[in-house]
């Protein structure tokens, strides 16, 4: 097996792990590689394609697709390797890669994890009933409109009342679609009342807090959901079950090499230098905990990044 | 070598083309029996009313080759179960499929449990199954790190292994296809009548003609019986729930891990799957519904108890997927297989949980039956066996293979090419769950997050039942 070696090997390629490497680069670090097991990089922003990115780090608005393609940019020149995934990390860094041209390994100095976090499953919420056509999330609903300009339904009910579950709204409307409603088992909304009242008043999408689903019914698409609440329970027709929020730390490789996971984050335990329980691998942006802004984690990944180049040069000194 | 058996003698004029045998049912039993009979040199047709292969019972199940040990002693059931686990083991490198090597340790948490070690003891030497004994539980704690120091006594039961529940049947099918036979779903038998000495099957697909039928119809068996006589079992579909850890829990499971049966049930097993996940269950539920299996927070609740009652370890770990299971149970105890010559049918009824294993035995077993009072054999001189692609964790995977193209599915690291491979072919993917079974594709711990649009897009315009996409 062909083996390489590398001062930092980041693993996944959107907001953290692209301007770890750009901020690496900038202050001279050599042999980096960066690891990104889709396509393209750019990472979840690339199916937002609503506003609301590049704030905290580059001082403006823009949408997700943008934002995205501006941090590739910034890394043109650094060794980006797109649709290679990474299958384990060893102890001492050593990290087992399956790239197109086959498996192989990179004998790395540190490794910087930046997985990032999805949304939980249907199946990992334990929801009741059958599996039809049309239970999806959020995430993958935008990856339908936005990189394949189409959707797997047009009438859905939205569990969660995170802010990301409101963006189906956004999704939804290019194609003249909407949802049906928001519900939670949660008594409060878990973002502003005014999101809450826009979707109601603007778009016509009811809130409905304190809410579960007793059972998804349908034999091949979704025909509808029993909702029940305190007040009993009721079956309300859609074509689809959005599951939206509820993040879920993307944390295979950290788990896979038995490094501890921090109970109340559901990320890795590290140190205030991004380190975790190796020493070699650290670990930044979403991975570490629930979804904050793109902005927030690159700006995380550049700490990391610096982090590590100021341990690389303690640890090269004492040689 | 025999014979040339004569051409079928029965032409029915509203049946175009006819059959020498007619298969009812695209589940494992049916697939293995189409495999058998298009071998043994019969013109065959397999009939399945879902738009993929293994749409009912054999869509959900542990995926455990039984040993047969803990079967009722001299039934159909062991002796079909052991010639069927002797078959696979036989031919399953030729077809490409695997096998994961574990053993069973059937573990006692009660004085009262391990009180019915001496007769499961006595059962297995009367299977005929070797190496079942008694372990000290210094021996349990090597063998299986992992599990709770709760355990009272177990045994330990070489030769129960895990295999890939949908490639098996799949890969039967698909070497019956290679060597003539003709497969058609979304083709549920409507209507069965005999013409002249000749089955005629109405389906939505068209009018089947066949001189033998042989019903493999899981759990609408009784259903389908009664195009032959009054059914004398009925159909009691029994529902299974379980739970899939993610992959990062397989280090936690080396052996299966059995408990110690009742009367009614196997009960709820903890074993690794073949794709290096973790699964627990299933549970028995009585039901009349012969198609809808849902599952209930609080029994997957009880079962994520079970399993972290058993490997305390894996209350910490995560969730991949739930699903449920019909078993096609009857009032009887034991299968149901015979042949009614007079009427020119073959019964296959009542396969349980142990069918999947089971199969092989089962289909050579019917092939007898054929034989016996239908059609003379004229088995294939050189027949072709085609291999099916590996899905199994432990053995290499396209994504390895140099050259390989994009990857699709992350979680368990579907390549492109493995996505276009099962919809194409002679046996392409016809639904979405057609398509995961055959791939895994969005059945790994993110659940298609990252790859459900990416295959909905790809697969969309070539599925039997097209995907309610709108653009």
């Amino acid at each position: 097996m062909i083996q390489e070696h590398a001062a930092l090997v980041i693993i996944g390629g959107g907001p953290t792990g692209l301007s770890a490497a750009r901020e690496a680069a900038k202050h001279g670090l050599e042999e980096v590689i960066l690891l990104e097991r889709e396509a393209e990089a750019g990472g979840a922003p690339r199916h937002c394609g609503h506003l609301g990115f590049g704030v905290r780090d580059f001082g403006r608005v823009q949408t997700g697709p943008r934002y995205a393609e501006r941090l590739r940019n910034l890394t043109n020149g650094l060794d980006l390797r797109c649709t290679h995934a990474v299958t384990n990390v060893g102890p001492g860094g050593l990290v087992e890669v399956s790239g197109p041209q086959g498996s192989y390994r990179i004998e790395a100095d540190r490794v910087l994890v930046a997985t990032g976090i999805y949304e939980k499953s249907s199946a990992a919420r334990l929801t009741p009933g059958g599996r039809p056509f049309g239970i999806l999330t959020t995430g993958a609903l935008q990856r339908f409109a936005y990189f394949y300009g189409n959707i797997p339904c047009q009438a859905p009910i939205v569990v969660g009342t995170e802010i990301v579950a409101y963006s189906t709204i956004l999704t939804l409307r290019h194609f003249g679609a909407k949802p049906v409603a928001f519900i939670d088992s949660c008594p409060q909304l878990r973002t502003s009342a005014f999101v809450a009242l826009g979707a109601r008043f603007i778009f016509g999408v009811p809130s409905f807090t304190g809410t579960w689903i007793a059972s998804i019914e349908g034999e091949e698409q979704v025909t509808g959901v029993t909702v029940e609440s305190l007040q009993g329970k009721r079956t309300v027709p859609c074509d689809g079950v959005v599951f939206s929020g509820d993040w879920v730390p993307e944390t295979t490789l950290i788990r896979a090499s038995r490094l501890a996971i921090d109970p109340k984050t559901h990320g890795p335990v590290i140190d205030d230098y991004f380190r975790t329980q190796a020493p070699q691998i650290f670990a930044a942006g979403n991975v570490l905990r629930s979804a904050r802004s793109a902005g927030t984690c690159a700006l995380e990944g550049r700490a990391a990044a610096r982090s590590i180049i100021a341990d690389l040069k303690a640890s090269r000194g004492k040689h | 070598m025999k014979d040339i058996a004569p051409a079928p003698q029965c032409g029915s004029p509203s049946a175009d083309p006819t059959f020498e045998a007619a298969i009812i049912g695209g589940g494992v039993v049916g697939c293995a029996v189409l495999r058998d009979l298009t071998l043994a040199g019969l013109k065959c047709v397999l009939l399945e009313r879902g738009a993929d292969l293994l749409s009912g019972a054999s869509k959900g199940n542990s995926a455990i080759l039984h040993t047969g040990f803990d079967a009722p002693q001299q039934s159909l059931e062991v002796s079909l179960v052991q010639a069927g686990r002797r078959r696979y083991l036989s031919i399953h490198e030729r077809l490409g499929l695997p096998l994961l090597k574990t053993d069973a340790l059937m573990v006692a948490w009660t004085p009262k449990e391990a009180a019915r070690f001496p007769e499961l003891l006595a059962k297995a030497s009367m299977n005929g199954v070797p190496g079942v004994r008694p372990i000290p539980l210094d021996e349990l704690k090597q063998i299986h790190p992992h599990l709770s120091s709760a355990a009272v006594a177990a045994l330990t039961v070489p030769g129960e292994h895990i295999i890939d529940p949908w490639s098996a049947p799949l890969a039967y099918a698909l070497q019956a296809i290679a060597n003539g036979a003709r497969i058609e779903r979304l083709s549920e038998v409507k209507q069965a009548k005999r013409e002249e000495g000749c089955w005629v099957l109405t389906t939505p697909r068209g009018n089947f003609g066949a001189k033998v039928v042989i019903n493999c119809a899981g759990n609408f068996g009784d259903l389908i019986e009664s195009f032959a006589r009054k059914p004398p079992f009925q159909i009691k579909p029994r529902k299974g729930q379980f739970v899939i850890f993610d992959k990062t829990a397989q280090h936690l499971m080396p052996t299966i891990v059995l408990p110690v049966p009742n009367e009614r049930t196997k009960g709820i097993v903890l074993c690794p799957t073949i794709f290096g996940n973790v699964l627990v269950g299933p549970t028995a539920e009585d039901q009349d519904d012969r198609q809808r299996a849902g599952v209930d927070t609080a029994t997957l609740q009880k079962l994520l108890a079970e399993a972290a009652r058993i490997v305390p370890a894996l209350a910490e770990e995560l969730v991949t997927a739930t699903f449920a299971g019909l078993r096609p149970a009857t009032e009887r105890r034991d299968y149901i297989i015979e042949a009614l010559p007079a009427e020119s049918w073959i019964t296959v009824a009542g396969i349980r949980s142990t069918g999947l294993t089971a199969a092989l035995g089962i289909s050579e077993y019917v092939t007898g039956l054929v034989e016996q009072h239908f059609v003379r054999l004229k088995p294939l001189c050189e027949p072709v066996w085609p291999k099916v692609p590996n899905l199994a964790e432990h053995l290499p995977r396209d994504h390895q293979r140099p050259g390989r193209g994009s990857l699709v599915c992350f979680c368990e690291l579907v390549t492109e090419d493995e996505i276009e491979a099962a919809l194409s072919g002679p046996l392409p993917a016809g639904d979405l769950g057609g398509l995961k079974r055959r791939t895994r594709a969005a059945l790994g711990r993110c659940q298609g997050f990252n790859c459900l649009a990416a295959i909905c897009s790809m697969a969309n315009d070539r599925l039997l039942s097209p995907l309610p996409l709108q653009k």
